[in-house]
């Protein structure tokens, strides 16, 4: 690029997508992450994973709640938000997150109510006062908890959780092709960024749900479940490997054909990013956590379940900052460029108070954590033992 | 499924599943009868590419107040030519459609770049102002064989990817043939900034819309010319309509070896240029 002189468009100064829209796709990822996870168990009946099944479905939908908040603080008019529900624009990707948002919305309440039902039974049985016509609300006036109906709820359970997989993957899915789409940017444009988009998204939520599961239970004095703990090592690890090798290959594809955009894509990793792409990206992020899991996945004989928490635990927390580094390394990486291919930006760091500052991305991240604390007061978030259920469960009197 | 009415039995005989429970259901269905008619509505609204409608129908624009009386946009294509040859850098058209267009300073709606090439392929570009102050001599160090100015501005593309992307159709084209921004409805995601490839988008910074070269649409459907056209002392910028018999940007663009900017994207752009090299991108 030097060679070039380091020539900017004169319109391509400054960075006009900033940490915001790496949130994103990150929070979003995390959405479609938990629920496909979720979906292992409400689906594919994986009933070692029934510890965090519903922690999943709570997680998604806390984290689907300040989504949003992302692209709102990123506008240069959010109030105006409303014209992509009233004149959208059908050939636009981004145009789709208000419908694709509120379909995967209504599903995700929808479930979680069916997954949450016998408990607010329960609980609008035991309560009493504001506590009980809050509890009967939330029950919709449905207090059928005998087991034709349970067997119903199931069904149901399956059928949403059935459409939620491909709602998860398109959710996520056209995230990646926001970016894939662009076809002026050679960095983002092409199809396989859905899939990769999608990959990761499934590494953090895996990754988000065994950390905030680790911290539950450790809060309220319980014991992880190993088996659970091992199988969610096991398709972090698997989905982990997979990400990274479609990420590699892509690279590897562009390294190869060293076609036009290499001059640009090249220098771009190897120096402009090589500390967030090679140092976080793929070793910090990927290297360590990926050998971490291994040792969970192919010496579980020999591990206590201390160590293979801890091990599972770590790895998550690196796999989470794996796929917040691959948001960034996109998203930023693909704008410092000029779209002359001949010349770099200056780089980009986030104010702290900004509109689109630390502080706020900090919020977003944070809240959903808080959401999932409050909603765990309102209903329980870890299942109860099942004799709790049949004991407690009955209608509430007048 | 989960309000399927319990039998009294079940509940015994609570409020909420007695006669309530019909008119909730008649709500729920009232609701979603209204929602699936609000949905198909703007789906079939915007099933169709409004420009070809307007072409069809000749329908009034969506600015009517831009337009004169008189003027009908199906009967112009504007087209933009650029002789590379003939441009002397001298900042004239950069200046004058800053000042036509009120753009705000440290951004452009039409600039000009300098190329000096070496002998050995090696280009040296530089556009300090956009070129706005024209270009001061001054030594590259290098074997120079051969140098020229090359003026830029939106390209009007007729598959233009920033009217594709843009999520809530604020960016159009025009019958006529003008990419253009309705700031009314921007909302200033900079969706359109990215995806156009010519760097002729920006966010404006006051009114945090979308903000380009809209070929002087105010001045254009009064039959005058461009600011910038009409700025440049050398005719190195030429406004051209497709639909006029005996134009002379039509002629040449029929007649001549033009060429255009990223020809492999597709964008099918309409400002075409004359004197192009292979450094030039």
């Amino acid at each position: 690029m030097s060679e070039h002189g380091g020539y900017l468009f004169p319109n391509d100064l400054h960075i006009l997508w900033q940490l915001m829209i790496v949130m994103y796709p990150y929070v979003t990822g995390l959405v479609a992450g938990a629920f496909i996870l979720s979906s292992l168990y409400h689906v594919f009946h994986r009933d070692e994973l029934r510890p965090i099944g519903r922690l999943a479905l709570v997680a998604s939908l806390g984290f689907l709640l300040f989504a949003p908040f992302t692209l709102l603080l990123h506008l240069g008019h959010p109030e105006r938000c409303y014209n992509t529900l009233v004149t959208p624009n059908l050939s636009s990707a981004m145009a789709m997150f208000g419908f694709i948002y509120a379909g995967y919305m209504t599903l995700l309440v929808a479930e979680i109510w069916l997954v949450h039902r016998q408990d607010i039974i329960m609980l609008a049985s035991r309560s009493e006062g504001i506590k009980r016509t809050f509890y009967k609300c939330l029950a919709l006036g449905v207090y059928d908890v005998s087991p034709e109906s349970r067997k119903v709820d199931h069904g149901v359970l399956l059928i949403l959780a059935g459409i939620g997989i491909p709602g998860a993957a398109f959710l996520h899915g056209y995230v990646g092709f926001i970016f894939g789409a662009v076809k002026a940017n050679p960095w983002w444009s092409t199809p396989l960024m859905p899939i990769i988009f999608l990959c990761s998204a499934i590494v953090s939520g895996i990754a988000m749900v065994i950390i905030l599961y680790s911290i539950g239970m450790k809060f309220s004095n319980r014991k992880i479940d190993a088996p659970c703990m091992q199988s969610l090592a096991r398709w972090l690890w698997m989905f982990a490997l997979i990400s990274i090798t479609l990420e590699l290959l892509e690279i590897m594809t562009l390294a190869y054909e060293a076609a036009e955009e290499w001059e640009v894509i090249g220098p771009l990793l190897g120096d402009q990013l090589a500390f967030s792409f090679i140092g976080i990206q793929l070793i910090l992020g990927a290297m360590v956590p990926i050998i971490l899991l291994g040792i969970v996945v192919l010496m579980s004989r020999y591990l206590t379940d201390q160590i293979r928490n801890t091990l599972c635990f770590v790895a998550s927390l690196l796999l989470l900052v794996q796929v917040f580094a691959m948001r960034w390394n996109v998203v930023i990486g693909g704008q410092i460029f000029s779209k002359s291919m001949r010349g770099f930006r200056e780089k980009y760091t986030p104010e702290l108070f900004d509109k689109e500052g630390i502080a706020l991305a900090i919020a977003i991240f944070v809240l959903p954590l808080l959401f999932i604390i409050l909603f765990n007061r309102v209903l329980p978030v870890f299942e109860q033992p099942e004799k709790q259920l049949s004991t407690g469960a009955g209608t509430p009197s007048q | 499924m989960p309000t399927t009415p319990a039998s009294d039995s079940d509940c015994g005989g609570c409020h909420a599943c007695t006669p309530n429970d019909g008119t909730r259901r008649d709500f729920l269905k009232q609701g979603a009868k209204a929602l699936g008619a609000s949905v198909a509505t703007i789906v079939l609204c915007d099933m169709t590419d409004l420009t070809k409608i307007a072409e069809a129908s000749g329908a009034t624009p969506r600015r009517p107040d831009l337009f004169t009386d008189g003027y009908d946009w199906t009967k112009h294509r504007y087209v933009y030519l650029v002789d590379i040859r003939k441009c002397i850098g001298c900042g004239s058209c950069v200046r004058a459609c800053s000042q036509e267009n009120n753009v705000p300073p440290a951004h452009f709606r039409t600039w000009v770049e300098r190329y000096r090439v070496s002998r050995t392929g090696e280009a040296v570009i530089d556009s300090d102002n956009g070129g706005m102050d024209g270009f001061e001599p001054s030594m590259t160090g290098k074997d120079i064989t051969k140098a020229f100015f090359f003026p830029k501005l939106c390209c009007h593309c007729t598959h233009t990817p920033c009217v594709q992307l843009c999520p809530v159709c604020a960016s159009y084209r025009t019958v006529d043939g003008v990419v253009l921004v309705d700031e009314t409805r921007c909302i200033g995601c900079g969706y359109c900034v990215q995806a156009c490839p010519y760097g002729s988008r920006f966010i404006h910074p006051v009114t945090h819309t979308a903000s380009k070269c809209t070929l002087c649409y105010h001045r254009i459907t009064r039959g005058l010319t461009t600011a910038c056209v009409q700025a440049c002392p050398v005719e190195a910028r030429m406004l051209g309509d497709m639909k006029q018999v005996g134009d002379k940007v039509a002629e040449i663009i029929a007649t001549q070896r033009v060429q255009i900017l990223q020809p492999e994207l597709l964008t099918d752009p309409n400002c075409y240029y004359l004197g192009l090299t292979k450094e030039a991108r």
